[in-house]
This record gives C-alpha cells, structure tokens and sequence, in this order.
C-alpha cells in the first residue's frame, strides 16, 4: 500500500496547493460531504444536506458541493473521500460516527485536505469534530411531555444504546418528572436510526402499554403514523420538523439544523484560518432546534417550555443541574453541580427512576 | 401470444457469449437512463467501466477492484456449490457476519499479545463461525425438512442483531469512551489482515478468493463430491440412484458456503474494515448470490463476474462523486445487469415461438 500512498499523497499535494492557489483566485472552493443513508430519508442525511445546499447558497459560484449518499462505513468509505480528493476536494464532512477511523486514516494520506467529522471523537491536524447538544432540546420535550401526559406513562422509541442517545432518554424523562413527579417513561429499544417497520411496531407496543405521549430517537415518521392511529397520542418531530403530522399527533420536534456550522467553516477555509476544533453546540448556536410547538398544546405549558429553552441557550441552566443520582440511587450531582462534558460524553447509565436495563 | 420452448441443446457459443451481450444491453439500457436524467450517457459509462482501469487514477483503483471484488467472488465460490446441488443457501450475509464477529472476538481476546498465531487462529474462529451459522438451516433442513432459503435468509437478521450487541457490548472497545464498535483490527499489527505485495490491494482474503477458484474447479471436475453435486442439482432422481446422500451433500453445500463466507468476513473486519461496527456487514453477502449467478456458476465466471461487479461499484461511486449520479441510479445500473443476465439467459435456453391456440 505504501507506494500507492506515497505516490496518491504526491497527487494529492500538487492537487491540494493547486486548488490552494484557485482559493486566492476566483476558483471556487471544492466542500465534500459523505452521508450514511439517501437523501430523502427525511431524517439525518436530508438535514446534512439541506447544510450543504445553504453553503451553496450562502457562497453561490464560490464553492462547488461534491456528495455521495449511502456510502457503506469502512473501506468504501475511504475510497469515496478520496474520490472527491480527486475531485478536488478541499474540505470534506463525514456525517456519521462510523466514518470516524477511515476519516482519520484517510486524512493522514492526505494532510492538506480538510475534515470534519461528526459525532466523533478522534482528531488530528487537519481533523475537526462536530456534534450537537441535542440532550438540551430533549429537556424541552421532556417537560412538554410530562405536562401532556395524562395516564402519566412517558414511551420512549430509542436507537442504540449509546451515550447520546441514553443522554437523551435521561434529559427527557429528568424535565418530564419536574413538570410531573407522577411521570414513568418506558423505553423500547429498535436498534435502527430508521426502520419505518420497527418504529411503528415499537410506538404500538407503547400505546398498548398506556403510553399516550411517545419521544423518539428514530428518524421516521412512522411513529407519527401509529399515534394518529391511535387517536389521542402526542409525538414530537426528530432530526426534521415532521411538520405533516401538525398541529397533532407532532407537536414540537428537534431538528438538527448543520447550516450555520457548515457556512462557519467552509468560510474558515476560504479565508485560510481553518484549523483543527472540536465543536459541540447546542441550541444557542442554533446547531439544535425546537420545531414551532403546536396550538395542540397548552399556552402556558408552551409558554414555560419557550422560557427553559431561553434558560438552556442563555446558558443561565444546564440540563443536568443536581441535584441527581444515579439508578442505583448513587450520588451523581450534588445541589446546583452540573455535569462536565466527560461524563456526558460517555454517559453509560440512566438516572434515578427510570425503570429498566440499558441494554448490551 | 407468444410462448417459449425450450430448446433441446442449448448453444454452448450463446452460453459464453450470452454475459458479454447482457453487459453490452446493460450500458446501452443504463446509458439511457443516464441521458433522461441529463448526464452525459458516454461520460458515465466511461466513468464506471474504464476509468476505473485505465483511468488517470486506475493505479489506484486497480487494486481496489480486488479488495472489492475479494470478498464477492469468495462468498460466491462457497455458494456456488449449493446452488449447482439445488442447496439455496441465500444467508450468506448472516454467515458473513458470524465470521467477522468470531474471528474478531479471538483475535481480540489475544489483545495485545504480538504473536504470529494470533493471525491463522482468528480466521480459523471466522470460517468456524459462518460455517456454525449455516450448520442452523443445514440441520433443520436435514432433520425436521425446514425450506432452507427462508431460514438462512431469516438467519441475516438474527446476526445483525447480534452484529450491534457485540459492537454495543461485548466486543466494545474498552477505550472507546462509551462509543460503539470493537478496537480496530487494522491496527493490531498481529491480527491484521495486511496486503501480501505492498500497494497490489492482495490481502490475505483476495488470495483466499484466487486459491478458491481453482480448488472449487478440482472439486466439480475431479472430484466424487463434484459428481454428486452435479448429478443432484441436474438429476434428483439419478443421483438417489447414484447413491447420492442428499442431506449429507445439504450440510457439505450449507458448510462450504457458510465457512467461505465466515472467512471473508473475518478478513474484512480484519483489513478494509477493520472494526467490528453496528453497519459492519455491507451487503456482500447478498450481492455474492448476484455474482455466482453471473459467473454461470463456474469458479472462472466467478472471478470474472466478481470483478465485473467491483468495477460497477468503484466507477458508480467515482459516478456519484464526479457526474453527481445519484445512488439509485447506480443501483439501478446494476439491477439492470443482472436483469438483462437472466433475459439473456432465457433466450439461450428457449426459443420464442407463436403460441398455438389449444385445442378445446
């Protein structure tokens, strides 16, 4: 492999000061984007998308967009960057966290390219991470939901058993007991980001249970589907707005909203001041969103949810503000501490009263 | 009306030729596509089917053609015996994944000891897995009569299931923070798949792959085995006759295939993909069913189909990347190969005639 690399980097360097000599010019710069599933899926890739056409339209003739949608984590996708390396490419956006060990080998071959890659944690000098808090907008829904519930049962569609999304089953189910100490969230595990199929199997067997407000950490609408259905079921929006299933069952959402970071660092990259960070922003960037909150729900509960949303972005309350403890009744943060990033990173357990394993 | 008839001895020049007709319909039909979606039809053929050889980037790519097409035209070999005894061995996916989670759980239990043995015994821990995975439908073929398609292939979804358990749990790794997927293989030097010659893309799975081929040709030719399958897949009743075992040649079929499979899992998860992941497995499993029909079922067909279809692959994804081809039309492309394959095939076995109204 050495000598294909040596000589792919060799390219790669006159390509890379080739397209840095074009920046100075009129030369559009070449932004790369690398997602996980279609387009259309409605959910994470189209929001990464709709980032990559507001850089489009934020720089018009002067960025060109390069991307390849359902690009397999692993082998295929080092190839696919280095296609675009080819291409020109001087900055590339892998959007998914399993991209992260090619993106870095990847990256190595080729130091004078860009990337960043999101949800990860590895860097390096030519290297960035990107995420979003999305726990601090969970908080919001959690105390909508808890206001909303009547048969006081909280159901919870969740991914996959990691930190961020057991972060936001403990952000949610933390704000829904504090709008409504009578709150019990019950959690069904898919093990898929998006399966209309096992979604709204998961959001039925919930409504069966009592469940008459569902959270979700899936990307489908079939939830929505199930809980109008049903009748008398509320559901927020997750990744995109979901705004066809308002003012009811979809009553707020969380978006993802990528566009203003995406914007910040392709201009980083025109104006030569890109250098390697690690960002995690929440909503006072604007990185995470709450979609409009519906007529369905009350004024005053709307009105109490807009101001923990304006506590959370003016940085004035944390979402996990003690004091807390663990499941296991442990200490966890004592009166007015707020948890540090480490630990919300690799938040492996559930607080006190959620009922249930984590699964693994 | 038309109907068809069969012929009585298929063209053995229609036979060979029949492939080479089937691509030729394929890009004309593809180039089409091509043309109403507005891209430039020539320009995209080229894209996928020179470039990626003779290209100016072919140096590169060439090796990739065999780290792509390893693993297809290995898990085809092993199905390919099934398939000639009319074993419909359709989980190879599943078995694929057994293998890499096997072979990955030994080497890493060796972790970090830096010895030779650590390499020979984990593949051996992969071919054991897939060959485990298959032995399922093979034994409930056998002894209850179970349809071994739909179990191997219901089979795929019970290994991906324990694809995300493993790469959630048990085989996490222990410095990932939290994150899902195990430590990476390819950077565990005594565990690593490498590439035998520097730079050629032959791994120690693609020259699994060539050392197939000519042992599964000895097997069908020269072999007692051979005759059975043959005789079984063309003639049930002659080979009872022949003295023919038939579950014994359903659990050596669902065996060979199953260990084959398991084996080129292990080597991916050891190289190109290097970790054990939630989206680990990459449809190999299934597009192998594509290739060993498209080889016609013959270890150099195979080969050549195997390479056939990573060509497709590399020069769709340098389609998407550089023409903006979306993904749909590349697979589209390649359904329509394997479309035009089977009509093809048709006509060279039967001929079309008039239908005759039948008598009342």
């Amino acid at each position: 492999m050495k000598i294909t690399r040596r000589a792919l980097a060799a390219s790669a360097l006159a390509l890379g000061s080739a397209c840095g000599a074009f920046a100075a010019g009129h030369e559009p710069v070449t932004v790369g984007f690398i997602y996980v599933g279609p387009i259309g899926d409605g959910g994470w890739t189209y929001e990464h998308d709709k980032g990559r056409l507001a850089v489009e339209e934020h720089f018009g003739d002067g960025v060109r967009t390069l991307y390849q949608e359902s690009v397999p984590e692993g082998a295929d996708s080092e190839r696919a960057m280095t296609q675009m390396i080819r291409q020109g490419a001087d900055i590339i956006f892998t959007t998914s966290f399993g991209y992260m060990d090619p993106t870095i080998n990847v990256a190595a071959r080729f130091p004078d390219v860009k990337f960043e890659h999101a949800t990860g944690y590895k860097r390096a000098p030519n290297v960035s991470t990107y995420s979003a808090r999305f726990y601090e907008a969970r908080a919001v829904l959690g105390h909508i939901a808890g206001e909303l519930t009547e048969s006081n049962k909280i159901g919870y569609i969740a991914s996959f058993p990691i930190p961020e999304v057991i972060r936001g089953i403990n952000s949610a189910y933390i704000h829904a007991k504090k709008a409504n100490p009578d709150v019990e969230l019950s959690v069904v595990w898919v093990y898929t980001w998006f399966d209309p199929a096992k979604e709204a199997d998961a959001a039925k067997a919930l409504i069966d249970q009592g469940a008459d407000v569902l959270l979700q950490h899936t990307d489908s609408t079939a939830p929505q589907a199930a809980a109008e259905a049903a009748g008398d079921v509320y559901t927020f929006g997750q990744a995109s707005d979901m705004p066809e299933y308002a003012p009811k069952p979809r009553v707020s959402s969380i978006i993802d909203d990528w566009a203003p970071y995406y914007i910040e660092r392709v201009q980083a990259v025109i104006d030569g001041t890109w250098e390697s960070t690690d960002t995690w922003d929440g909503i006072a960037p604007g990185m995470v969103r709450i979609g409009e909150i519906s007529d369905a729900v009350p004024a005053d509960v709307k009105a109490e949810a807009l101001s923990l949303k304006n506590r959370l972005a003016s940085g004035e309350y944390h979402a996990f503000t003690g004091p807390l403890n663990r499941q296991d009744g442990s200490v966890w943060l004592a009166e007015g501490e707020t948890a540090d990033d480490g630990t919300l990173l690799g938040m492996d357990f559930y607080v006190e009263g959620i009922v249930g394993d984590i699964p693994n | 009306m038309i109907a068809l008839e069969k012929r009585p001895e298929p063209s053995s020049f229609w036979r060979w030729v029949a492939p080479i007709v089937a691509v030729a319909l394929t890009m004309a039909a593809g180039g089409a596509m091509f043309a109403i979606l507005g891209k430039d039809p020539t320009e995209a053929i080229r894209t996928i089917f020179w470039d990626p050889l003779f290209g100016p980037f072919a140096a590169h790519d060439r090796p990739q053609l065999l780290v792509k097409g390893g693993p297809l035209i290995l898990i085809a070999i092993g199905l390919s015996l099934g398939f000639r005894a009319g074993v419909w061995n359709i989980g190879a996916e599943g078995q694929y994944i057994l293998g890499a989670i096997c072979g990955a759980a030994v080497a890493l239990a060796f972790y970090p000891l830096d010895s030779w043995v650590v390499f020979p015994l984990s593949a051996l821990a992969g071919g054991l897995g897939g060959w485990a995975w298959a032995m399922i439908p093979a034994i409930l073929r056998t002894k209850f009569n179970t349809n071994e398609i739909l179990v191997s292939l219901l089979l795929v979804y019970a290994a991906e299931q324990l694809l995300a358990s493993a790469s959630l749990g048990f085989l996490r790794n222990p410095d990932g923070a939290g994150f899902p997927g195990s430590r990476n293989l390819s950077r565990y030097d005594a565990a690593a798949n490498r590439e035998i010659l520097e730079g050629s893309g032959i791994h120690w799975g693609v020259s699994a792959a060539f050392l197939a081929v000519p042992a599964a040709h000895a097997l069908m030719t020269r072999h007692r085995v051979g005759f059975h399958i043959r005789v079984s897949g063309e003639s049930p009743r002659a080979a009872r006759f022949a003295g023919v075992d038939p579950n014994r040649l359903t659990i050596f079929c669902l065996g060979v295939s199953g260990a084959l499979a398991g084996l080129a899992g292990f080597f991916e998860v050891a190289g190109p993909a290097g970790q054990i992941s939630i989206d680990f497995n990459a449809g190999y499993g299934f597009t192998a069913i594509i290739v060993a029909f498209l080889g016609r079922l013959n270890p150099v067909g195979i080969t050549l189909a195997g390479l056939l279809l990573a060509l497709t692959y590399i020069g769709g994804e340098a389609a998407q990347a550089t023409m903006g081809l979306p993904a749909a039309a590349i697979q589209a492309f390649q359904g329509m190969l394997l479309f035009f394959l089977l009509g093809v095939d048709v006509l060279t076995k039967y001929r079309i005639r008039p239908a005759r109204r039948a008598r009342a």
